[in-house]
């Protein structure tokens, strides 16, 4: 167990800048003692992790330590299936998200995800855009257009798309389709985004791109995202959590988890012993 | 691990045996693919048989007059106008009452009721009904729409084809809804949109084509039943589109005429055996090229 999941039962965040120098935001999000199960299955035990504002929190970790179902906790993705369930708190601004009752399409606006694979909708650019954007806000067409220009700009892809915002959003390549996913993200202006390896199903030069693209959205909105490829971890997070077996081993700022780590198990798995 | 502990193997290959082995897979290779092609033959050869008989006797059969006229007694110059009208009625309203029906099912079934039992047990039933004989649909609904409402009808007709269509489309539906890749319907979920519009628009959306499919080899199936419109709809010799009262159909119409001793009404029912094969042949067609389009 680390330092930050044993105290995390109290603010830890100045503790935490104490020790490692780096400074990192305030809490956007602040998970304590959140338990996960699949069933019968204990998929999370006891996690603690404040996930700082306007900055990256990488999780990195072996294949189902966990990772991707903490993510999938903060946008209460799993309520869709029964039979999972969370116990513990997640605090969005303070708000605990995991309870009884919290309007999940509120929520969801509020903390959007990006997948794995480029999930674009079977309609044209435009379309799947203003899709999102209509689920929350009543737009003119002029400012859906505008709307949508910003979110393809931010999500550097207007110069591609512009000529051919009415044609199909199936016929981009895959890391356009990755690019239009996060601006149809981005466009419903989220507070928090959720990557899932955004990158695992994506070419070198897609990849540096999304990478370049995740440093760039930092300055708005406060960014996880699961990764499996460290050096991705290294290059893209300010914050790194480690996961094995379910438990939450460490976190640190990323230059200080990758050059000098506390648990011996983080030591063995960022140096490829396992994983 | 190492190399030393690996069993030693013959360094040469024994040619005769392998000779040998090869002989034996082709001879069974022959035997099994010689079998194979006989059963497509025989099957063939039916298949074949029947379709030729049907076109040359349903053609031969087949005049303006099929269309123009309604049916009417052996050795006046009858059609089959009222039973082609009635079939298309009885099996059109069948469609339109069991087609949202069967969508809205399969959909529970593939959105709502995932793991369920009571899915579970909503399924089972779906398909026992999918292959239950079709006459006892027809006397089912004898019984409770025919007998209690005083007489046979169209609406019975309507009703018993509507049962037979609907698990048909349930299966589709449930079918091509679960083609649809999570992944998408999480996408739609992650953008804050409610459960209903992801269903109508990204899992309809994505898997209409095969729902159309499925329907559409749901009305060839229901455009061919005769036994259900025994019990129900009956049959009638004049022009009627009354559905509170007995509604001719094609099938009832071919039912009747085949056992006849009248000629003239023989050659009604291949004409209208034709029909029927012909309407049957283009939804099995329009199905497969919708489908291979939504490929």
């Amino acid at each position: 167990m680390s330092d930050q999941a044993t105290t995390s039962a109290r603010p830890s965040l100045g503790t935490m800048q104490a020790r490692s120098g780096a400074a990192l935001n305030e809490a956007k999000l602040a998970i304590r003692n959140l338990d996960f199960f699949y069933g019968a299955h204990k998929a999370l035990k006891g996690i603690g992790l404040d996930i700082p504002a306007r900055q990256v929190t990488g999780m990195i970790g072996p294949s189902g330590c966990g990772k991707s179902t903490l993510l999938r906790v903060l946008n209460r993705m799993y309520s869709l299936y029964p039979g999972q369930r969370a116990e513990g708190q997640v605090l969005l601004d303070g708000e605990n998200i995991i309870e009884e009752g919290v309007d999940l399409n509120a929520l969801r606006s509020k903390v959007g995800m990006v997948f794995q694979k480029p999930t674009p909708f079977p309609m044209t650019i435009y379309e799947n855009i203003a899709f999102g954007v209509r689920l929350h806000e009543q737009l003119s067409k002029a400012q859906m257009d505008e709307r949508v220009e910003w979110a393809l700009t931010r999500a550097a892809l207007w110069s591609e798309a512009k000529d051919r915002l009415n044609t199909s959003a199936m016929g981009m390549s895959g890391g356009q389709q990755q690019r239009l996913c996060i601006a149809r993200t981005i466009a419903v202006r989220p507070e928090v985004i959720l990557f899932d390896e955004p990158t695992s199903a994506l070419d070198p030069i897609s990849t540096l791109k999304i990478e370049e693209l995740i440093d760039e959205l930092k300055r708005d909105f406060t960014i996880a995202i699961v990764t499996h490829n460290m050096q991705q971890a290294a290059r893209c997070a300010d914050q790194v959590a480690f996961f094995y077996l379910g438990e939450l081993i460490e976190v640190a700022p990323a230059g200080q988890l990758f050059t000098a780590p506390k648990h011996p198990k983080t030591q063995e798995y960022i140096t490829g012993r396992f994983g | 691990m190492s190399a030393t502990t690996q069993p030693a193997l013959t360094p040469v290959k024994d040619l005769k045996v392998a000779a040998r082995l090869g002989r034996g897979r082709k001879r069974t290779d022959l035997i099994i693919r010689s079998l194979s092609l006989a059963a497509t033959g025989i099957g063939l050869v039916f298949l074949a048989s029947i379709l030729v008989t049907l076109f040359v006797k349903g053609f031969g059969a087949m005049d303006l007059a099929v269309f123009t006229e309604v049916t009417k007694p052996p050795g006046s110059e009858g059609g089959l106008l009222n039973a082609i009208v009635g079939s298309l009625i009885q099996v059109a309203l069948a469609t339109l009452i069991g087609t949202p029906i069967g969508m809205l099912v399969g959909t529970y079934l593939a959105e709502y009721a995932r793991g369920s039992r009571f899915g579970d047990v909503v399924r089972f039933v779906s398909d026992i009904l999918l292959s239950a004989p079709s006459i006892l649909i027809g006397l089912f609904v004898y019984q409770l729409l025919v007998l209690p409402f005083g007489g046979f009808s169209g609406w019975a007709g309507v009703a018993a084809l509507a049962i037979i269509i609907i698990p048909i489309v349930v299966r589709t539906t449930e079918d091509m809804l679960s083609l649809v890749p999570n992944t998408l319907r999480e996408a739609v979920i992650g953008l804050g949109a409610p459960k209903w519009k992801m269903i109508v628009l990204v899992s309809w959306r994505s898997a209409i084509s095969g729902i159309i499919t499925g329907v559409l080899l749901g009305i060839a199936r229901i455009a061919g039943e005769t036994a259900p419109l025994l019990f129900t709809s009956l049959g009638n010799n004049a022009w009627s589109t009354d559905l509170s009262a007995p509604m001719p159909s094609l099938p009832i119409t071919i039912y009747s005429y085949a056992g006849s001793p009248f000629q003239d009404w023989i050659e009604l029912a291949w004409a209208g055996a034709l029909l029927i094969t012909l309407a049957v042949l283009l939804l099995n067609i329009g199905a497969r090229s919708l489908l291979g389009r939504g490929k």
